[in-house]
C-alpha cells in the first residue's frame, strides 16, 4: 500500500448484468442491468453511504465488492490489488480483511448452531483460534458489540431482532477486518433499536478504524453515518460527493426526491411535500437516455435519448444531469 | 430489552436445574405424539427380536416335521413336549412363529442395507448436483431420469433372473432401483439452500466449499431426507416381500416374510395362518415405520425445537 494512495477500495466501471432466461433452450433472452458502470472510491477509516430505492442495484454493488458474485465487467481494487484478477486472488486473506453485515441477520445464520458457534466460525475456519481460546475470543466479541457473554449458548431464534443483528456484527468483526459492507443493517429492525445499532456501528468504526460501505434506502440514516454519499438510481450513480456538500447543494432531481420522501415531523410542513409521479423504469434492457427521465419534471428533450455522464460540478461533487438543477431548501 | 433477556436466561437456567435423566429427556421428544412412541417401541421390539432370533425362536426355521404339517395355531404342547406351535405350522411342518422371527432378519437387513447404501450414494450425488449446478447437475440428473424411467420391479426381477436369486443379489437389485429418490430429494433441497443468505454469509467469512456443503447445507436439509429414509425403508421391506413372493428373492429353506406368503398362498383356504401372520407383520412394520417417519419430520424442524 503506497502512502499517497489512501483509498482502501476503488471501484472502477463496475457492471453486472443478470441474464433472464426465457428461450426454448434456456438461452438469455434479455438482461437485467442491475449495476451499470458504477465507480467510486472509499478512503481508509471513512464511510461511503450508498443510497437508493429498492431494486436499484445497491445490494448487488455490495456483493460485487466482496466478490460474492462475479461482475460482468469492471474492476474492484482492494489494497491496490484487483480482486477479480485470479493472479492476485487470495480468498482467505481477502475474507479476513473485508466483511459484510446483512440486512436480515437471522437468515444469515445457520439456525442449528448456537451463538458461540456462529460468532466463532470465522476464527475456526481461518485457523485463528480453537477450543478455550476460541471461547474467550467469542466472549470478547460479544462484549464488544454490547451483548452479555451468557448469550453464547443461546440459539438465534430465541434472540430479539436487535440481539440478532449484534450477533451478526460480532461475527463480521471476528476476523478483525478493515473494510465492512453494511447492507441495510437496520432496515429489518424495530425503530426502537435502530438508533442503538447505528451508534454501535459508529462507535466500532472509531474504535477499530473501520471503513464502511453503508448501503441503505433511508437518506437520513446515510447522512448520519457517512462521510461521502453516492446516490444510485436503476443501476447507475446519479450524484456523489461529500455528505455535507450533497445535502446542502443537491444537484440531481432524484436526490431531491429522496430527501422530500423523508417523513416530516411537523404536520404544517407536510403540505409542501412532493411525491414522485410515475413508475421506476424496469432495469431489463433500459432505454438509452437518462433513467430518471420518465419521472423527472425538469426533463428536457435531450434527457430522453442521451445518457448524462457524471460531471464534477464542484470539487469532489459529481452529478449526472443535463439540467442545471439546484435543490430548493434545506430539509434536514 | 436487555432486562427481558436476562430474565429469559435466568428462567432457562432454573428449568435446566431440574435434572432429568437421559431416558426422560428422550421421552420428552415424543410429547404430544404417543402414537409415534408406540410405533417406535414396536419397531425396536421387531428389530430386537430379529437380531436375537437364534435365542428367541423356539424351533429351527428350516427343519420340517412331516407329521406335524399344517397344524392350526394352538396353545397345546406337541406330542414330543416342545414349545407349543402358537402360530401353527406350515405345509412342511415348520413352526410359523420361528420362521416369522428369522424372516424378520432378512426383511430388516435387506431394507436397511438398501436404504443405507442407496441413501448415502443418492444424497451425495444430489448434494453435488444441486450445489455445483451446470454440467455436473445436468449429467447426474439425466442419469437419475434414465434410471427412474424403467419400471423398478421389472429391472430388479430381470437383474435377479440374470444373476440368480439370493439375499446379496436381491439387495443389489433393489439398490439399483432405489437410489434415485434420494438424489432428487437432496438436489431440490440444496437448490433452495444454495441461494440462501446463510450460504452467502458462510462464503463471506471464508468457509470452504466442503464445509458449506456438509456443515451448513446438509444438516439443514437432512430432516426431509431422514423422513424419506424411514419411509423408503418401509417401501423396501414391501419390495423384498414382493420379490420373495414371486420367487426371485430369498430362496427356501431360508425364510422371509414375503417368501412365507408366497409359499403359503396355495393353502390359504385350508391353512390361513401361514399367510395371514407374515402379512400382518409386514403391515405392522410398514405402518410403524410410517408413523415414526412422520414423527421424525416434525422433530427435526429446528424452529420447533425447544418449543414443547
Amino acid at each position: 500500500m503506497t502512502e499517497n494512495n489512501d483509498n482502501i477500495i476503488e471501484v472502477k466501471n463496475l457492471v453486472k448484468y443478470f441474464p433472464l432466461r426465457g428461450g426454448l433452450l434456456g438461452q438469455p433472452t434479455s438482461w437485467v442491468h442491475a449495476v451499470d458502470d458504477v465507480s467510486f472510491n472509499i478512503k481508509r477509516g471513512q464511510t461511503l453511504g450508498l443510497v437508493g430505492e429498492s431494486g436499484c442495484g445497491k445490494t448487488t454493488v455490495g456483493r460485487l465488492v466482496l466478490k460474492l458474485i462475479e461482475p460482468t465487467s469492471g474492476e474492484v481494487i482492494f489494497n491496490s490489488k484487483n480482486i477479480y484478477d485470479e493472479k492476485f486472488w487470495k480468498e482467505k486473506e481477502f475474507r479476513r480483511n473485508a466483511q459484510i453485515i446483512f440486512q436480515d441477520a437471522f437468515s444469515s445464520f445457520d439456525i442449528r448452531k448456537n451463538v458461540e458457534n456462529i460468532v466463532g466460525e470465522p476464527l475456526l475456519v481461518h485457523g485463528i483460534a480453537q477450543g478455550k481460546e476460541l471461547k474467550e475470543k467469542v466472549d470478547d466479541l460479544l462484549k464488544l458489540v454490547g451483548l452479555k457473554p451468557e448469550i453464547a449458548k443461546e440459539y438465534p431464534h430465541t434472540l430479539s431482532s436487535g440481539q440478532k443483528q449484534c450477533v451478526g456484527i460480532a461475527r463480521s468483526l471476528a476476523l478483525n477486518p478493515t473494510f465492512v459492507v453494511a447492507d441495510e443493517p437496520i432496515s429489518a429492525l424495530d425503530v426502537s433499536v435502530r438508533a442503538q445499532i447505528l451508534n454501535l456501528l459508529k462507535d466500532l468504526q472509531k474504535k477499530l478504524n473501520l471503513t464502511y460501505l453503508f448501503i441503505s434506502h433511508d437518506i437520513r440514516v446515510v447522512y448520519y453515518l457517512s462521510d461521502y454519499i453516492a446516490v444510485m438510481y436503476v443501476g447507475k450513480l446519479v450524484e456523489t460527493g461529500p455528505a455535507e456538500e450533497v445535502f446542502a447543494h443537491r444537484l440531481h432531481p432524484y436526490t431531491e426526491a429522496l430527501l422530500t420522501a423523508v417523513p416530516i415531523e411537523d404536520p404544517k410542513m407536510r403540505a409542501s411535500k412532493e411525491i414522485l409521479q410515475g413508475e421506476v423504469p424496469s432495469p431489463v434492457d433500459p432505454p438509452p437516455g437518462c433513467r430518471f427521465y420518465p419521472r423527472c419534471k425538469y426533463a428536457i428533450a435531450k434527457c430522453k435519448d442521451e445518457n448524462p455522464e457524471l460531471i464534477e460540478k464542484s470539487p469532489g461533487h459529481f452529478v449526472s444531469c443535463f439540467v442545471d438543477f439546484h435543490g430548493s431548501k434545506t430539509i434536514i | 430489552m436487555s432486562n427481558n433477556t436476562q430474565q429469559g436466561i435466568d428462567e432457562k437456567n432454573s428449568k435446566s436445574e431440574v435434572k432429568k435423566n437421559a431416558f426422560q429427556r428422550f421421552l420428552q421428544h415424543f410429547s404430544g405424539n404417543s402414537l409415534a412412541l408406540v410405533a417406535f417401541i414396536l419397531l425396536i421390539l421387531i428389530i430386537a427380536i430379529s437380531i436375537f432370533a437364534p435365542f428367541i425362536a423356539p424351533y429351527d426355521p428350516a427343519k420340517g416335521n412331516i407329521v406335524n404339517r399344517l397344524k392350526p395355531p394352538t396353545l397345546e404342547r406337541p406330542a414330543d413336549g416342545g414349545f407349543p406351535h402358537i402360530l401353527g405350522t406350515d405345509q412342511q411342518g415348520r413352526d410359523v412363529l420361528s420362521r416369522l422371527i428369522y424372516g424378520g432378519r432378512v426383511s430388516m437387513s435387506v431394507g436397511f442395507t438398501v436404504v443405507a447404501i442407496g441413501g448415502t450414494i443418492g444424497t451425495l450425488l444430489g448434494l453435488i448436483a444441486g450445489y455445483f449446478g451446470g454440467w455436473t447437475d445436468l449429467i447426474i440428473m439425466r442419469i437419475v431420469d434414465v434410471a427412474s424411467s424403467f419400471p423398478g420391479l421389472l429391472i430388479a426381477l430381470t437383474f435377479v433372473m440374470v444373476l440368480g436369486p439370493g439375499q446379496a443379489n436381491l439387495t443389489i437389485a433393489l439398490l439399483l432401483v432405489g437410489w434415485m429418490i434420494y438424489a432428487r430429494m437432496a438436489r431440490s433441497q440444496v437448490l433452495t439452500a444454495r441461494e440462501s443468505t446463510m450460504v452467502e454469509a458462510s462464503r463471506a467469512i471464508g468457509c470452504s466449499m466442503p464445509r458449506i456443503l456438509f456443515n451448513h447445507i446438509l444438516p439443514n436439509v437432512i430432516s426431509p431426507l431422514i423422513t424419506t429414509f424411514v419411509l423408503e425403508m418401509a417401501h423396501m421391506i414391501s419390495a423384498e416381500a414382493n420379490m420373495s413372493f414371486l420367487g426371485y428373492g430369498i430362496q427356501p429353506p431360508a425364510s422371509s416374510w414375503g417368501l412365507m406368503i408366497g409359499e403359503g398362498r396355495q393353502y390359504i383356504t385350508s391353512a390361513w395362518w401361514i399367510v395371514v401372520f407374515p402379512g400382518l407383520i409386514i403391515a405392522l412394520t410398514v405402518l410403524c415405520l410410517n408413523l415414526v417417519g412422520n414423527w421424525v419430520r416434525e422433530e427435526f424442524d429446528p424452529l420447533q425445537k425447544g418449543r414443547h
